[in-house]
């Protein structure tokens, strides 16, 4: 209540103000953009050595992405739109906006909004370097949307159902709710060991361990750089 | 694929290990980078200025002449750099879009110097940023209007094969065509001028005597008036019939404005005609003379000026209404002010707020007649008040109205509604090519079936031979969209190949509800031949995945086609490999109905012999073991 008092007082007096300016005559500049001064942050990421450091990659290959990411990110963060537009970028069939919130999430560790070209490299280290266990932790990360340590099914469905998004519309055969809801089901038959609707850490890494295919297929990308 | 994408491209692929625990299936190998080089720096040396970039900048478009390997043609051994032979001030913008992924057009180049340039350097326009895409175009249309007109001077000659319905057509609308619609034009100008003059005329008073009162000349030559009269309106009828029966469009003739007020101009006088003798209407008809001044207007023809007015009038209507609107306010407001102001006063003129709009209106248009003057004090004030706000008033708009007029006077162009939607559309275009890029990219070369060689189990020969035809970016980006593709289960395909795709799915449900259909294959041609029961044990003995099986509803059909598509050759092998939700589109499919697909030739026992020693028992053989049949499967999900 107090809130719309002092937002009504304040309207009053700019209209107060306004009429004055009128009736006086002062050309009215634009004092809204003066208020606003520029909120770019200027960031710039720790040196070369401590990067080397902290990740698998060599220093040819963080120069490399490094200049890379300065181009498109002058400011030296990327904001979850920028990065929804760049992820959109590789996959113009389909709407990428979910999977890419999603992925934000996962790669924000201190949760500011903002990624640092430390965060992101930190991360592709683990994803493209990492041991097998590190890779794991990362999806299961990914997975468990509100971070409480449990994949549910209605997380998993979320999950699955921005990467089908990811294909769009032109896709064969079509896409049916059934067959998004089958996926689900079938991940809980194979994750889900102790039967109890959810997904821990444990069961995950278990049995994805155990996956041939699943072993196998996180090894492809790891010439990625 | 953009710029700077390029560079996001590890954090995409990285961000794909978040789809491999809900895959289900195995994914295709990513393609090496055979030729890890170290990034270099090259020079890049346009009539002696020296440019320098990565060589990473410049792959980043590999359909352009520096991204592709057309730029060797250019490289100049003894100095180890690329020379380029053009406009080293041009270059600056061109190796911007590369670095920064935005091309602008610099205002002050000449648009047919930068045309050529990004043709040469193989970019095409559509791709110049926003800030700097109206400016090109402007510039571009202008040069080619500029080009048109002086073609069309040149380009005046009589096109063969016109009717001579066209060619009256082209003459009445261009009179320098032709000498005989040169002679019609200042014939029919003539006679509008002397009609407009006989109206004027008429109403002159000549006298007959010194003495006697005077009377408009029209009733004292009423014959020779009238003589004039009809003359005028034979021809004006004549042009118009004319001007009727050449006209492309007839319908849309009638309704165009000109030919209104054709009409208009010569009705009066037939309708004096029929009513001559009728004396309770002649007051009527002598209302109908006024619309004979509507001949006046018939000169728009001739005048491109004239035309020029009424259609800055036309497209400055709101600066009108506007105009309109705010006067009608303010004579409203005056008017009642200063009647009441007046009230007070003894014999005032201002009788009703009404009579006070007419003193209102005069004063604010600063005319001042002086039949009605306030008298009282307050009704002064007022009346100051008014004078000086209706200067302001109508000064307003007036500007507005008059440089649209000189605009469009001096550029002559089109309806600026007509253009917006231009922008619009080509906008829209821009996008829509700029998107289907990347995509069709990725449809495209999946059709050309390289797609096979990033199966598991691809041989390590065809990966480099194929490697060479797409830039790596390309392919690790088809790698990419190919890991989607398996973890999803499901496939991009062509939009068109959609609807052909949509109509089998229809295929497919028919004959699925209908399990016990028999095997009637052959010439008959029913659709479904076999249910997959009998092909999946073998199947799976060549299939490690067994589980993918589990995915999919056990009602693959086979359909026999005629002919042999290019596609079937990699899309069976793919099937063959782990995938069964491959969906061919033979090319006879486009004869598809929901029930039947016709067979042009099918072999009549090899199809029985198919089924039980199908094709994927042997990957490596060619898929199609009898050039007669593709075998195409199609999986209902």
């Amino acid at each position: 209540m107090s809130s719309r008092r002092r937002r009504c007082k304040r309207q009053l007096i700019k209209f107060t103000q306004h009429i004055a300016r009128l009736i006086t005559g002062t050309l009215s500049s634009d004092n809204e953009d003066e208020e606003q001064e520029s909120t770019t942050l200027r960031y710039h990421p720790e040196n070369l050595e401590q990067l080397q450091s902290q990740t698998h990659f060599s220093r040819q290959e963080l120069q490399l992405l490094y200049r890379g990411f300065k181009n498109d990110c002058p400011s030296g963060v990327v904001n979850e739109d920028t990065f929804k537009n760049i992820y959109a970028l590789f996959f113009p069939l389909g709407d990428s906006s979910k999977y890419a919130q999603f992925l934000f999430n996962a790669f924000d560790k201190d949760k500011n909004g903002s990624l640092s070209f430390e965060e992101l490299v930190c991360d592709l280290s683990v994803l493209l370097r990492g041991t097998t266990e590190e890779k794991l932790n990362w999806a299961f990360n990914l997975y468990d949307i509100n971070k409480d340590g449990q994949i549910t099914k209605e997380e998993m469905l979320d999950i699955l159902k921005s990467i089908y998004d990811l294909m769009g519309k032109s896709i064969h055969p079509r896409l049916k709710e059934e067959a998004l809801r089958q996926h689900v089901r079938m991940f809980f038959q194979k994750m889900d060991i102790n039967q109890d609707g959810v997904v821990t850490i444990d069961e995950f890494i278990d049995c994805c361990q155990k996956d041939e295919n699943i072993m196998q297929s996180l090894k492809i990308f790891d010439n990625a750089v | 694929m953009a710029a700077g994408v390029a560079a996001w491209l590890p954090f995409a692929r990285a961000a794909a290990i978040g789809w491999m625990p809900v895959a289900n299936l195995p994914m295709p190998v990513a393609p090496t980078n055979k030729n890890k080089h170290q990034d270099e720096i090259i020079i890049l040396n346009v009539s002696g200025r020296r440019f320098q970039t990565w060589r990473n900048t410049l792959d980043r478009y590999p359909d352009t002449l520096l991204g592709s390997s057309e730029k060797e043609f250019f490289f100049n051994e003894e100095t180890r750099e690329y020379f380029f032979d053009r406009d080293p001030d041009l270059f600056r913008s061109i190796l911007n879009f590369y670095r920064t992924g935005k091309l602008h057009y610099p205002r002050y180049e000449c648009i047919s110097a930068y045309d050529e340039e990004l043709a040469f350097f193989g970019i095409i326009p559509e791709i110049i940023s926003d800030c700097c895409y109206e400016e090109y175009k402007d510039r571009k249309r202008e040069n080619i209007e500029r080009l048109m007109d002086d073609l069309e001077d040149n380009k005046d000659s009589k096109l063969p094969n016109m009717t001579f319905r066209e060619t009256m057509w082209r003459a009445f609308e261009n009179p320098h065509t032709s000498t005989m619609a040169l002679v019609f034009y200042y014939v029919t100008g003539f006679f509008i001028a002397i009609s407009v003059l006989t109206n004027v005329v008429e109403t002159v008073p000549c006298s007959y005597m010194p003495n006697q009162r005077d009377i408009p000349c029209g009733e004292r030559y009423t014959e020779a008036f009238f003589c004039m009269d009809t003359a005028c309106v034979m021809i004006f009828t004549v042009e118009y019939l004319m001007r009727l029966f050449a006209a492309p469009s007839r319908y849309r003739f009638m309704r165009s404005v000109m030919s209104i007020i054709d009409v208009v101009a010569i009705l009066p006088y037939y309708i004096g005609l029929v009513m001559t003798n009728n004396e309770d209407v002649s007051g009527a008809f002598v209302t109908l003379r006024v619309f004979r001044v509507f001949r006046i207007f018939k000169f728009s023809r001739h005048s491109q000026g004239l035309r020029i007015l009424g259609y800055t009038l036309k497209s400055c209507a709101s600066e009108l209404g506007f105009l309109l609107f705010s006067l009608t306010m303010a004579i409203i407001i005056f008017a009642t002010v200063m009647f009441y102001a007046e009230k007070g006063s003894s014999s005032s003129k201002f009788t009703s707020i009404p009579a006070s709009f007419w003193y209102t209106i005069v004063t604010m248009t600063t005319l001042g007649y002086g039949d009605m003057v306030p008298k009282t004090i307050a009704g002064k004030i007022f009346g100051s008040i008014c004078s000086l706000s209706g200067v302001l008033v109508i000064a307003l708009p007036v500007p507005v109205i008059v440089s649209n007029f000189s605009r469009i006077y001096h550029q002559n162009q089109r309806a600026d509604k007509r253009r917006a939607q231009k922008v619009q559309k080509a906008k829209l275009a821009r996008m829509r090519i700029s998107k289907n890029g990347s995509s069709s990219a990725f449809l495209h070369s999946k059709r050309n079936g390289l797609n096979q060689s990033l199966e598991l189990t691809g041989s390590l020969e065809e990966d480099q031979h194929l490697k060479k035809t797409t830039s790596l970016l390309e392919s690790q980006h088809h790698h990419l969209l190919h890991c989607l593709e398996k973890t999803t289960n499901h496939e991009f395909v062509d939009e068109r190949l959609y609807e052909q795709g949509y109509l089998q799915t229809a295929l497919q449900n028919f004959p699925s509800q209908s399990p016990s259909l028999s095997s009637e294959e052959g010439i008959t041609g029913t659709c479904c031949s076999r249910r997959t029961k009998k092909n999946i044990p073998p199947l799976s003995a060549t299939n490690t995945h067994s589980h993918t099986h589990n995915l999919q509803e056990l009602s693959a059909l086979h359909i026999q086609c005629g002919e042999q598509h290019p596609l079937n050759t990699s899309r069976s092998s793919l099937n063959l490999m782990s995938d069964e939700s491959g969906s061919l589109n033979c090319k006879s499919s486009g004869l598809v109905t929901t029930a039947i697909i016709s067979i042009p030739t099918p072999p009549s026992n090899n199809s029985r012999a198919n089924p039980d020693a199908p094709p994927p028992a042997n990957p490596d053989a060619p898929p199609l073991p009898n050039p007669g049949t593709d075998v195409v499967r199609i999986s209902a999900l």
